[in-house]
């Protein structure tokens, strides 16, 4: 297939002189005082998979939004096939051929496949007939592409990568002949994913245009012929990818070098700071979302949990961090916690030697109201050192803030500044800041990195690192299979509510752990 | 970054508000025939032109510092307490029966007294719907106003059958113990050999709110109680995350709301009637939640709106009474008032935001 990627030239359908299927001259996108888009110019030739690569921010989403007709660039010109077009808005963009998969699909869960697929592309008052020419149509699609889907299933019961099946087939519906993706394997396992990539080589060969928007450079490397960069609201590059390696892509994104691989010493256990037995937890609705969980993690090691989101991962983090209650045994330094709920919270465990970064930090782990030195005291407004008299110490806490800040590169760093105000990265650093800076013995982190830039995730990943060497228990959730991968001692997959199995990290491999992912046990894992 | 430097969002804002709100009333004025510079300068110097005025106004304001702050406190939780009115009227029950309850020798022993009896019933009234909220889920909103018709007709039914002195026609208490009775800003100022209108009720109760507004700007701003309370009402999910007990915030805010709406009373009940009548808190509850909107939930900003309010309502009785304008007429214009500062709020705010963005880019590319 490698052979193929190389091919950017001319396709059957196009030849040498054709007009590439998407040019954008010259277009500006401010919102108000930030300037999202600056000047940018692209070519994307017909019946190619072309990547789009950058940090958060970096103005990828805002460049397919104007592409898609949800934004209207402030200057600048937008050619399909050569012949200038406007896009005021989605419909403009789907008469143009241009089709859009969302990072978050845009189905409706109670309906059936065909009836999502019809949906706004509705002829005339009365269903019945559009339906039944819509199966037929769609059928053909599905053939053509082999993407088998069934049109009379419902969305609430198909899996999430036939949810994306069903988004780019609504597009190819609308005669879509450009089809944009945004951060398409965010939810797929990684045999989803190459699943996913195997449909977009198959509609490359038929000759559709494709725009791939990602932040994980292997996906680009595998899949893309030619791939753009984008950083702060700029095109910086666009290179050939079969002429490019990571590490060159990543020095584009943040401008300066950076280290992609995890640089970590073997991990020196040490005694078993977290014991968990038997672990169940039922949410709210009666769903049993932990079905018996059973591990250890020890001093100065981390395990790390891995699988597709939605798997129990989150249960875990929450039910360890006393949000939520369970049955079961958790012993911490050999001591049970309670875990009722009726005696125990958030609050006593950080007393009992717990700290907790939590998956969703924007929800749970900050205010986004208050200051950055307002969230540093949060969780930690009874300690000892952030009071006066009856009050709270709030200079004191204050400058407490500037010294965590400093230590932890936080920018600006700038106490009175409301958390909502940092990026997603400075926002994970000042929550990092303030779990890691409380030398706990038993670390919980959820989705270190996510929304975070490349140039955070190194710094993240060290102080993780920094902490496991200083002889602490880290307990990792994460769906990115590449940061359990680095980071992890020990690695074990979840999968509906169980631990599905322990691997080393040397001795195991993403496909090893893609099967796990999936519900596939040792032994029927023959496939 | 913030769009609007701070002065312009405390400041700018309700002031354009404000002037908004007067000039549709002006409009009005002008349409049913009357002159409404004159009604501007009749309503100031009704309210501020001499002490009565004054008097008049700050023993209204009083009132509506009570229930702003009651209201506010409860807004940081993000709990939207429309029941002052009802906490106010059993507040006063609670300040009646300690003032009945014993021939009290001096002021300065039936005050405190007065004061826990007051706060302990507003609170207690603010407890139920606060429990229903905390433990079963029921709306705050829905039960506080229910709550409100409840008090009212409990005092009704007290009043009537329980408190009103044998052979009286009133459903009203019988009038408290002279030892009970409050210094007035008359006798409090002679002290100091400053004269005030005697006749005025504006009384130590406004002494007490302000100190109330400072202990509020402690509670809500310096202790950790006040920190855990701010950030459940940003954001439940992340005070569960940081072990803060949802039911315990609703109910702590919620019963120190009540109480601070069931002190009002010692201001109109024990400083002003000196016994308890039907209808004794008179929508002051209500215009407490647009004080609080108003000030912006701080405590200054309450005590400088519930000082418009007294204005608009001493004011505004004074325009009744010699400019024949119908006192439905000053409804409407405190309805304006009201509508303007608290409810169309970002009608003012996004313009003026706008505004300041666009000199602050003009700024950036001069540079």
């Amino acid at each position: 297939m490698k052979d193929l990627a190389e091919n950017s030239g001319p396709t059957p359908d196009a030849g040498p002189d054709a007009p590439p299927a998407i040019e954008l001259r010259g277009i500006s996108k401010a919102f108000g005082p930030v300037q999202a888009n600056k000047d940018i110019s692209l070519k994307v030739a017909k019946g190619t998979i072309h990547g789009i690569i950058g940090e958060n921010g970096a103005g990828k989403s805002t460049l397919m939004s104007i592409l898609y007709g949800f934004y209207k660039a402030d200057s600048g010109e937008i050619l399909i096939d050569g012949k200038p077009t406007e896009i005021p808005d989605s419909q403009a963009a789907i008469a143009a051929g241009i089709g859009m998969v969302f990072q978050h699909f845009k189905l409706v869960e109670n309906f059936s496949v065909l009836e999502n697929v019809v949906l706004g592309a509705e002829d005339g008052a009365l269903l019945r007939p559009t339906l039944s020419k819509a199966r037929k149509h769609l059928t053909q699609i599905a053939k053509e592409y082999e993407m088998n889907v069934d049109p009379d299933a419902l969305i609430e019961e198909i899996g999430v990568g036939m949810q994306q099946r069903v988004e780019i087939l609504k597009s190819l519906y609308r005669h879509a002949d450009i089809l944009i993706l945004d951060e398409p394997t965010g939810v797929l396992t990684p045999a989803e994913a190459d699943h996913l990539f195997r449909i977009l080589r198959g509609l490359k060969d038929e000759g559709k245009t494709i725009i791939l928007i990602t932040h994980k450079l292997r996906e680009i490397m595998e899949v893309t012929d030619t791939v753009s960069v984008m950083r702060r609201g700029e095109m910086t590059a666009t290179v050939k990818t079969a002429e490019t390696s990571p590490e060159e892509l990543a020095e584009l994104m943040v401008g300066r070098k950076v280290l992609l691989r995890v640089d970590k010493t073997p991990a020196t256990p040490g005694k078993t700071i977290l014991k968990v037995e038997d672990l169940k937890v039922v949410d709210e609705d009666g769903v049993e979302r932990l079905k018996g969980v059973s591990f250890e993690v020890r001093a100065g090691e981390i395990l790390g949990i891995a699988g597709v989101a939605g798997n129990g991962q989150s249960e875990l983090l929450e039910v360890l961090g006393g949000m939520m209650a369970g049955t079961g045994r958790v012993e911490l330094n050999g001591e049970s916690i309670d875990l009722t709920g009726k005696h125990s919270d958030g609050l006593s465990r950080r007393k009992r030697g717990i700290s907790h970064v939590p998956e969703d930090r924007q929800r749970e782990g900050l205010i986004m109201d208050f200051a950055a030195w307002e969230n540093v005291a949060f969780g930690y407004q009874y300690d000892d050192s952030y009071k006066s008299g009856w009050l709270m110490d709030n200079a004191g806490i204050r400058r407490d803030t500037e010294g965590k800040m400093e230590r932890f590169d936080v920018r600006p760093p700038n106490p009175q500044l409301a958390a909502k105000n940092f990026s997603g990265g400075n926002q994970q650093k000042i929550v990092l800041a303030r779990e890691i800076e409380r030398n706990p013995d038993l670390l919980l982190v959820g989705q270190p990195t996510r929304g975070v830039d490349i140039g955070a995730i190194e710094f993240i990943h060290q102080s993780l690192i920094q902490l496991r060497d200083a002889g602490k228990a880290i307990l990792l959730v994460s769906v990115e299979l590449d940061e359990i991968m680095g980071l992890s001692d020990r690695i074990a997959v979840m999968f509906d509510g169980r631990i599905m199995g322990e691997r080393l990290p040397g001795e195991t491999t993403e496909g090893e752990l893609g099967l796990l992912m999936a519900g596939v046990t040792d032994g029927e894992g023959a496939a | 970054m913030d769009v609007m430097p701070k002065w312009a969002d405390v400041l700018l804002v309700p002031i354009i508000s404000l002037l908004l709100a007067f000039a549709i009333s002006a409009l009005v004025i002008l349409g049913i025939g009357k002159d409404p510079v004159e009604a501007v300068k009749l309503m100031v110097s009704g309210a501020f032109g001499s002490t009565y005025g004054w008097g008049y106004t700050l023993f209204y304001a009083t009132n509506f510092i009570f229930t702003g702050l009651a209201f506010a406190v409860a807004s940081h939780a993000s709990l939207f307490n429309i029941g002052s009115e009802g906490q106010a009227t059993l507040g006063g029950l609670g300040v009646a029966l300690v003032c009945l309850a014993l021939p009290w020798p001096h002021w300065t022993l039936a005050l405190p007294a007065a004061m826990i009896g007051g706060a302990l019933f507003g609170a207690a009234w603010a407890f139920i719907p606060a429990w229903l909220q905390a433990k079963r889920g029921s709306h705050i909103v829905i039960t506080t106003i229910m709550f409100n018709f409840i008090g009212a007709a409990v005092l009704n039914y007290m009043l009537v059958n329980v408190m009103r002195p044998e052979g009286s026609m009133d459903p009203a208490s019988a009038k408290f113990p002279p030892g009970a009775s409050l210094p007035t800003l008359h006798d409090i100022l002679a002290v100091f050999g400053i004269p005030f209108s005697k006749s005025a009720p504006a009384n130590i109760s406004f002494l007490i709110a302000l100190l109330a507004c400072v202990l509020v700007w402690l509670l809500i701003w310096r202790t950790r109680f006040g920190f855990e309370l701010r950030a459940y009402g940003r954001s439940e999910s992340a005070a569960v995350y940081a072990g803060i007990s949802p039911s315990k915030i609703i109910i702590v805010a919620m019963l120190i709301s009540g109480g601070l709406s069931g002190l009002m009373a010692i201001n109109n009940v024990m400083g002003e009637a000196e016994r308890l009548v039907l209808n004794s808190v008179e929508g002051a509850g209500f215009i407490g939640i647009a004080v609080a909107l108003m000030g912006r939930n701080h405590p200054i900003g309450v005590a400088l709106a519930a000082i418009l309010f007294g204005f608009l309502y001493q004011g505004g009785a004074e325009l009744a009474l010699w400019m024949s304008i119908p006192r439905e007429l000053i409804v409407v214009i405190q309805g304006l008032v009201i509508l303007f500062t608290g409810a169309l709020d970002n009608m003012v705010r996004m313009p003026i935001e706008r505004i300041f963005l666009a000199r602050r880019l003009s700024a950036k590319s001069g540079e």
